[in-house]
């Protein structure tokens, strides 16, 4: 066993792991953040993404020792007072999930790619998602929920308006 | 998946972690940025008994500039990769590359100097460093040796490393005159591996291509240089027919496998479209 210390949405944890504990497994099982979900066990899929250190990973392809001194944002962790973030308020208003498994992945990964490009298009938000994989294919609206989250992100135009869900 | 129990060892400096490879075991693997070695861990297609972890090795992040070469820290990130003003300027086909590799959550975690070592035949990064003529920088417990890129991919999974030493820095020498650069990857789906893909550089003289240097991915075991290629563009005028003709020598002397993706053969028509579409984007024809 190591002991790591590790703040994880805010809270801090100090807890012993086996160094193969996955950093998803630790969050899901030792700490109940089940928000967090394992689709694929192959680091295909993307469902695991979190933030480290404010980076997107997969949390299936991350040991929880190498997390140790870090801090780690799930999904749980992005809301504010209940008030939803501006991308999941995006998936929500733009019907971004069909089934919602890869939601959580999908949201973490968004945010990290619109940290790096504010004004991402059409094609940015493909390939900058590219590591996420949704079944139900539910892509269109994933990627018009991105841009709307982005313009909102980025100081509130109104440029997806136009876009809107498909009813 | 779950891998099977490990000691880990979490070194600060190049010294700490030889030792502790060195008093790991039999069975030791060093992890970089383990975006190869968790998942085949997870497989248990490897199982070591130590895993010596390079995390937290701060000397080996980074790029900074030589008089005659840019050399890379093995632990750099491709995410950092990306974004460095010195690769930009001096080797952008590595940013090129890099940009190919995976997805961004993986290239958050995954190193330059991991992509090397692990040569992987398909991974993007051997092609390009051969292409470049880098130099690979080995630290051991008996001191430093430098590997040229034409001598560290061995085999298949197989570089020069030998047991025991650990790869430091990467070294990428300064190009004179002028150079145009592309990376032409052909794969299925986005973050799949290439079936083929293809490094090129390219020195123009006026309306003349000096000098060209062609890199294989996935052509065989290891990555190759397309010499017939390269001895085909030697001083030629600068025109698509003889970066076709050129380009009709890219397969020659390789041994590409063939397996779901592709069979050999059809890898062999690849490496010549491929040649030529990446020569042609970096000869600016």
């Amino acid at each position: 066993m190591t002991q790591i210390s590790v703040r994880v949405d805010g809270a801090a944890y100090s807890d012993d792991v086996e160094p193969r504990t996955l950093l998803v497994h630790y969050l899901r099982e030792q700490l109940g953040k089940v928000g967090t979900v394992v689709g694929c066990d192959t680091s295909n899929c993307g469902a695991c993404t979190v933030h480290l250190d404010g980076e997107a990973v997969k949390s299936c392809t991350v040991l929880a020792v190498q997390a140790d001194g870090s801090e780690v944002t799930t999904i749980e962790g992005i809301a504010s007072n209940g008030t939803l973030h501006p991308m999941q308020k995006a998936f929500h208003e733009m019907h971004g999930l069909q089934c919602g498994f890869c939601t959580p992945g999908m949201i973490m990964a968004s945010i990290d790619l619109v940290n790096d490009n504010p004004n991402p298009s059409d094609d940015e938000v493909r390939e900058g998602i590219e590591g996420n994989l949704c079944r139900c294919t539910g892509y269109q609206n994933i990627v018009r929920a991105v841009q709307q989250a982005a313009a909102e992100m980025s100081g509130g135009s109104t440029a997806s308006e136009t876009l809107g869900a498909q009813a | 998946m779950i891998p099977a129990a490990f000691a880990y060892a979490r070194p600060t400096t190049i010294d700490e972690a030889l030792q502790a490879v060195a008093s790991g075991g039999e069975d030791v693997k060093i992890m970089a940025g383990g975006q190869s070695l968790i998942p085949v861990m997870r497989l248990r297609l490897a199982a070591p008994e130590t895993v010596v972890d390079l995390i937290k090795v701060a000397e080996l992040r980074g790029v900074r500039e030589e008089e005659d070469a840019i050399v890379i820290g093995a632990m750099t990130t491709h995410s950092d990769v990306l974004s460095d003003p010195l690769i930009a300027r001096y080797a952008p086909l590595i940013a090129e590359a890099t940009e190919t590799v995976a997805d961004r959550q993986v290239r958050h975690r995954g190193t330059f100097g991991g992509a090397l070592a692990h040569a992987d035949p398909a991974g993007d990064l051997p092609a390009v460093a051969l292409a470049l003529d880098a130099e690979f920088v080995i630290a051991g417990l008996a001191g430093r040796r430098t590997v040229p890129a034409a001598e560290f991919f061995v085999d298949y999974l197989t570089t020069a490393l030998e047991e025991g030493e650990l790869l430091v820095e990467i070294r990428v020498p300064k190009l004179h005159g002028t150079w145009g650069m592309h990376y032409e990857k052909f794969n299925r789906v986005a973050q799949a591996w290439s079936i083929v893909a293809v490094a090129a550089l390219v020195r123009r003289e006026g309306a003349r291509i000096a000098e060209v240097r062609v890199g294989l991915t996935n052509m065989g075991p290891t990555p190759l240089r397309a010499a017939g290629v390269e001895a085909a563009l030697v001083d030629v005028e600068a025109t698509p027919e003889a970066v076709a003709a050129a380009a009709a020598h890219a397969a020659e002397g390789t041994t590409p496998s063939s397996d779901l993706n592709a069979q050999a053969d059809y890898r062999e028509h690849l490496a010549i479209v491929l040649t030529r579409r990446a020569v042609t984007v970096a000869a600016g024809l």
